[in-house]
C-alpha cells in the first residue's frame, strides 16, 4: 500500500529528525541553536578537547561501562545457560527476579539502591554506579545470550564428550566459540547502555560524575549549547558504530549456526 | 552373522538393566548380549526406550539398576568420554565452527599423535566414507548426506569397540536413505566394528542388521535375526510391526507332541508344527493366526495347484509396478486380507469385484495366543 | 535365541512422558543461576524491601526515626500536590502510551508485511538506532526544537505558516508527551513487530480464500493475533514512562513535572527519604494496578472475540 510506505518514511524522518540536528548545529558557526545556519566551523569540536572536566567524566564513564559490561555479561552467561539447559523448581521465579529491572522505572531502582548503600554506610563512587548499571544491563545480556544458547544444538556438547572431552573442555572448545558472537554482542550492548545511563548514575555517583551526569550539569548554560551539540554528534557516532559492530557479530553468529533471521536480537 | 554366542565373547552384555526417570519406568529389565562385529539394531516405535537404551550404553544416562559391560568391563562409574564407544547423533552434531578435517580429527586431540600423523588418519577416514578431499571445507556448508558421512568418519577414526547410531538416516530423503543403508552395511563389513543402530523403520532394520531387538514399552519383545523375526514373530504386536501381516481369528487344539490342529476363519482347517507357535500357547486360549501377504497367491482362471485353496472377492487393489497388492475378502471373514503378487509377464491383473481363489500353505501360518 | 516379554505391560502411550529433573540436574542448575540470582536478591529485592520499609518511617533532617507510622502515606493522600502529581504522571504516561503504540503499529505492520524478508533486518536496525544514542541528548534536542526560538518555530515562521512563535509546545505536558513518544517508539515497535512476524501467513490467505477482504482479514485475524505484541508494547512503554525523570525536568516546565521529580526532590533536596520512599511505593502500586486492570480487560476482550 502506497500510503503505508509514505507513513513509514515520515515516521523514520520523525525518529531521526532530532538526531539529524546534531551535526547541523555542531558545525554551525553560531551560538544560538536556531535556523538559519550561519556557516561552517570546527571551533566547537576544538573546544571539546580543552575541557578537563569533560575528559575526566569520559574516562570515568568508560571505566564504569567496561566494568559493568563484563560483570553483566558474566552474570548473563550464568543465567542464560541455567535457563536454557537445566530444569529446577522455582526457575521461573528466579529468572523473573533477575529480569525485573526491565519493567521497573529506573528511578525506583536508583532510589532503592541509594537508600540501602547509604544506610550501610558506604560512600558513593564509581563502584556504586557499576553496581546499579550491572542490575539493569544483566537482563539485556540474558536476552541476547538466551537466543545464542537456545540456537545451539544440545548434541554438540554431548558429541564432544563422546569424543573424549570433559564437560569443561567441551564447553571451551565447542560451546564458547559458538556463543562468542552473542557474548560480544552482550558486551557491546551493555557497554552502550551503561555509557548512556543517567538516572542511576545521577543518584549513585560520588564526586566524579559520569559523562551523562556531567552533560546534565552543563545543560543549563546557553553558551555551552553548541559544544554540547558537538559532543552529542560524537556520542551518536560512537553509539552507531558500537551498535553496527554488535549487529555484525550477531549476524555472524547466526550465519555460523545456519539460521535465517528477520529481525534484531530483541 | 553369529547364531550361537557361546563361542565368541559378546562385546556388550546387558543384565536386567532398569532405568527410571522419576516415576517413569523407561527401561524394564533389559537383558541381551551383542556380539563382536555384529550389525545390531534396536527397533521399535517412538517412546519404546530404544534411544534411552542407546544413551545408557553410550554413558549419557546412568542405569537405575542392573549391569552393563562393554568388552568385558563393567561400565558402572565410567563416564561417557572414557567408554570404548562412539556415537553418531541423530542431528549429526557436526561442529559448525570447524572445518571438515577439524571435525573428523576432533577426537584425536588427546591422542598424543603428531600433526602429520593426525592429518594422515583424517585423510584415511574421509576416504573411507567417500569424502576424500573434503577436509578443507567448512562444516556448516555441507548437505545432510555429507554431514552424516563426516559424523561417521569422526566416530570411526577413533576405532571404538562399538559404534552407536541414533536414527542416522531419518533426516535423509528416500533415495539417499536407501543408498546410505547399503553404504552403512558395506562400511560395517569393511571396518569389522560392532554397529549398534537405533531405528523406528523396520525395513531399514531388516536390510542392514545381523540381529534385531524389537522393543515395546521399555522391554525387548523379541531378539532374533531378520529372517526369524519376519517368519516367526513371537507375538501379534511384533508380527504387525515387522512388515505386513494378516490376522485371522482361529481356534487351536494340541493334537500331540508335534502337531497342533488349527481352525482359521476364512481358510479352514490346518495342521501346524510347534515351531509355528513361537510365542507359546496354552489350550483353551483364544487364538489368531498370522499369514504374510507374499505367502498366498491368487490363482488366475484355469490355474491349478496342489495347495489348499480359499475363496473370496477382490475388494481393492494397488499397482506398484513390480507388485500388485490385492485386498481380498475371504468368505466368512469381515476384514480383507492383503495378498501380494508379482506382476509376471502373462499374469493377468484381477479387477475389483472379481472372484478370487486364494492358494495358501499351512507352513506359512503363525499361531498367536 | 529369542526372548519373549515376561509380563504384560499395562497399556501405555507410545510417547514418553517428559523426564522429571533429577537431583543432580537441579543442583547444577541452582549452582549456575546462583551468581545472578544472589546479585538480584541483594541489590534489587533487598533494596526494594528497604524502600517499602522506609516508607513507614520518618526522617527529621539527617536523623531517622524508625517507629512505624503511616504519616507519609497520610501526607501523600492529604496534600493535594502529591495526588496531582501522581494523577498527572498517569495521564501523561497514558497519553504517551496511546500515542506511541498507535503510531507504532502501522510501521510494525509495514515492515512485517510489506518489506521483503531480506531487508527486514535492515529496517529494524534503522528503527532501533535512535534508541541507542544518548537519551539525555535526545530530550535536550526536543527542547531545542520546540523552544520559543527553536527550530520548529523558526522554520514555520520562515515558511510563513505562523507569525508568532507557538508557546504551547514547550515547558508543559505536551512537550513531555511528544518527547517521550519519540524516545519510546522503538520499545513499542519491536514487540508488535515480533508478534506480527509470528502470524502464520497461510492463515491470512485462508481467510481471503474464504471470502474476506483485506480490511476484514486485518480486523478479524491479524489484529487479534497481534494482540499479545500490542499488550507487551503497552506495558513496556507505560511502566517506565510513569517514572521518567529527565524529560519532565528538561521540557516539562512547572506544569509538566511528574512524580519522579518529586521523589528526587524528597530524597536529595528535602532530605526526606521516607516520604520519597512512600511516593515510590505508591507509584509502583498504581502502576501495578493499572497494568493488572489493563491485562484483565484485555483478557476479557480477547475471550469475547474467540
Amino acid at each position: 500500500m502506497r500510503s503505508l510506505r509514505v507513513y513509514a518514511i515520515l515516521y523514520l524522518a520523525f525518529l531521526y529528525a532530532p538526531i539529524a540536528l546534531l551535526p547541523l548545529f555542531a558545525f554551525n558557526d553560531g551560538t544560538v541553536i536556531a535556523f538559519p545556519l550561519k556557516g561552517f566551523t570546527l571551533e566547537w569540536f576544538h573546544e571539546l578537547l580543552t575541557i578537563p572536566a569533560l575528559h575526566a567524566s569520559v574516562m570515568n564513564s568508560l571505566m564504569i561501562a567496561v566494568s559493568a559490561a563484563i560483570v553483566a555479561t558474566l552474570l548473563g552467561i550464568c543465567a542464560a545457560r541455567a535457563g536454557t539447559r537445566y530444569a529446577f523448581p522455582g526457575k521461573k521465579g528466579i529468572l523473573g527476579l533477575v529480569m525485573l529491572p526491565l519493567v521497573l522505572p529506573e528511578i525506583i531502582v536508583a532510589v532503592a539502591l541509594l537508600v540501602v548503600l547509604l544506610q550501610l554506610g558506604f560512600s558513593l563512587g564509581a563502584w556504586t554506579v557499576v553496581l546499579g548499571h550491572v542490575l539493569i544491563c544483566t537482563p539485556f545480556s540474558i536476552a541476547i545470550l538466551n537466543s545464542a544458547f537456545q540456537s545451539l544444538d544440545r548434541s554438540l556438547e554431548e558429541a564432544a564428550i563422546d569424543l573424549g572431552e570433559t564437560r569443561w573442555s567441551s564447553f571451551r572448545l565447542v560451546t564458547l566459540p559458538l556463543v562468542m558472537p552473542g557474548i560480544i554482542s552482550s558486551l557491546l550492548i551493555a557497554f552502550t547502555i551503561s555509557l548512556d545511563e543517567f538516572i542511576i548514575a545521577f543518584f549513585l555517583t560520588g564526586t566524579e560524575p559520569t559523562l551523562p551526569v556531567y552533560l546534565w550539569s552543563q545543560l543549563r548554560f546557553p553558551q555551552k549549547l553548541p559544544v554540547i551539540m558537538a559532543l552529542g554528534t560524537l556520542l551518536v557516532l560512537a553509539s552507531i558504530l558500537l551498535l553496527t559492530v554488535a549487529e555484525y557479530f550477531r549476524r555472524r553468529g547466526a550465519a555460523r549456526t545456519g539460521q535465517s533471521e528477520t529481525g534484531a536480537f530483541l | 552373522m553369529k547364531d550361537t554366542l557361546g563361542l565368541t565373547k559378546p562385546i556388550i552384555t546387558l543384565e536386567n538393566v532398569e532405568k527410571y526417570y522419576g516415576d517413569y519406568h523407561a527401561l524394564r529389565g533389559i537383558s541381551a548380549e551383542i556380539g563382536q562385529g555384529e550389525f545390531f539394531s534396536l527397533l521399535g516405535p517412538s517412546g519404546c526406550g530404544k534411544t534411552t537404551l542407546l544413551r545408557t550404553i553410550a554413558g549419557f544416562e546412568a542405569l537405575s539398576s542392573g549391569r552393563l559391560t562393554i568388552d568385558g568391563r563393567d561400565m558402572r562409574g565410567v563416564p561417557a568420554n572414557r567408554r570404548p564407544t562412539n556415537m553418531v547423533f541423530q542431528s549429526y552434531a557436526i561442529f559448525p565452527h570447524l572445518s571438515v578435517a577439524e571435525n573428523v580429527g576432533f577426537g584425536l586431540r588427546r591422542s598424543g599423535l603428531g600433526k602429520e600423523e593426525k592429518a594422515r588418519k583424517v585423510g584415511e577416514a574421509l576416504e573411507m566414507v567417500g569424502l576424500g578431499g573434503y577436509g578443507g571445507r567448512a562444516a556448516h556448508a555441507l548437505s545432510g548426506g555429507q554431514r552424516q558421512r563426516v559424523a561417521l568418519a569422526r566416530a570411526l577414526i577413533l576405532k571404538p569397540k562399538v559404534l552407536l547410531l541414533d536414527e542416522p538416516l531419518s533426516a535423509l530423503d528416500k533415495k539417499l536413505r536407501e543408498q546410505m543403508q547399503m553404504e552403512l552395511r558395506r562400511l560395517q563389513r569393511q571396518v569389522g566394528i560392532t554397529f549398534l543402530l537405533v531405528t523406528h523403520d523396520q525395513e531399514e532394520a531388516l536390510i542392514m542388521s545381523d540381529r534385531i531387538a524389537v522393543m515395546f514399552d521399555g522391554q525387548i519383545a523379541q531378539l532374533d535375526s531378520p529372517q526369524v523375526l519376519y517368519r516367526r514373530p513371537v507375538s501379534r504386536r511384533v508380527g504387525e510391526f515387522i512388515g505386513v501381516m494378516n490376522f485371522l481369528p482361529a481356534s487351536a487344539r494340541v493334537a500331540d507332541a508335534d502337531r497342533i490342529e488349527v481352525e482359521a476363519a476364512g481358510l479352514g482347517h490346518a495342521v501346524i508344527g510347534p515351531e509355528q507357535v513361537p510365542g507359546g500357547f496354552h489350550a483353551g486360549q483364544a487364538a489368531s493366526v498370522g499369514i504374510r501377504p507374499e505367502t498366498m497367491s491368487i490363482l488366475f482362471p484355469g490355474e491349478t495347484t496342489g495347495q489348499r485353496v480359499a475363496t473370496g472377492i477382490v475388494e481393492d487393489l494397488a499397482y506398484y509396478g513390480d507388485m500388485t497388492y490385492y485386498d481380498v475378502r475371504l468368505d466368512g471373514v469381515e476384514k480383507p486380507m492383503t495378498i501380494s503378487m508379482k506382476n509376471l509377464v502373462g499374469r493377468p491383473v484381477l479387477e475389483r469385484g472379481a472372484e478370487a481363489r486364494v492358494a495358501w500353505d499351512e507352513r506359512s501360518l503363525v499361531l498367536f495366543a | 535365541m529369542s526372548e519373549t516379554s515376561a509380563a504384560q505391560a499395562p497399556a501405555q502411550s507410545d510417547r514418553a512422558a517428559p523426564p522429571r529433573p533429577g537431583l543432580a540436574e537441579a543442583a547444577q542448575g541452582y549452582l549456575l543461576v546462583a551468581p545472578p540470582f544472589l546479585y538480584a536478591l541483594l541489590l534489587l529485592a533487598a533494596p526494594l524491601a528497604a524502600i517499602a520499609l522506609f516508607s513507614f518511617w520518618t526522617q527529621d533532617y539527617l536523623t531517622l526515626d524508625t517507629t512505624f507510622t503511616l504519616k507519609n502515606y497520610r501526607d501523600a493522600f492529604s496534600e493535594p500536590l502529591y495526588g496531582q502529581l501522581l494523577l498527572r504522571s498517569l495521564l501523561i504516561s497514558g497519553a504517551v502510551t496511546a500515542a506511541t503504540v498507535l503510531t507504532a503499529f502501522p510501521i510494525a505492520y509495514y515492515v512485517s508485511f510489506h518489506v521483503p524478508p531480506a531487508r527486514k533486518a535492515m529496517w529494524i536496525f534503522m528503527i532501533t538506532i535512535p534508541f541507542w544514542t544518548s537519551y539525555l541528548i535526545r530530550v535536550f534536542l526536543w527542547k531545542v526544537i520546540l523552544g520559543y526560538n527553536g527550530v520548529f518555530n523558526t522554520t514555520l515562521q520562515t515558511l510563513g505558516v505562523i507569525d508568532e512563535p507557538l508557546t504551547f509546545i514547550l515547558y508543559n505536558a505536551n512537550a513531555v508527551v511528544i518527547t517521550l513518544a519519540h524516545a519510546y517508539a522503538p520499545f513499542a515497535i519491536l514487540p508488535i513487530y515480533v508478534a506480527l512476524e509470528k502470524i502464520d501467513r497461510s492463515l491470512l490467505e485462508a481467510g481471503r480464500d474464504l471470502g474476506e477482504n483485506h480490511l476484514t482479514t486485518f480486523w478479524r485475524v491479524t489484529l487479534p493475533l497481534a494482540m499479545p505484541g500490542v499488550v507487551a508494547a503497552v506495558l513496556i512503554v507505560f511502566i517506565p514512562t510513569v517514572g521518567d525523570y529527565v524529560t519532565p525536568r528538561l521540557v516539562g516546565g512547572p506544569n509538566g513535572l511528574m512524580i519522579a521529580n518529586m521523589i528526587q526532590t524528597q530524597f536529595l533536596k528535602l532530605n526526606n527519604a521516607p516520604m520519597g520512599a512512600a511516593l515510590a511505593v505508591l507509584t509502583m502500586a498504581m502502576v501495578t494496578a493499572v497494568a493488572l486492570i489493563f491485562l484483565f480487560l484485555n483478557r476479557k476482550f480477547l475471550r469475547g472475540r474467540q
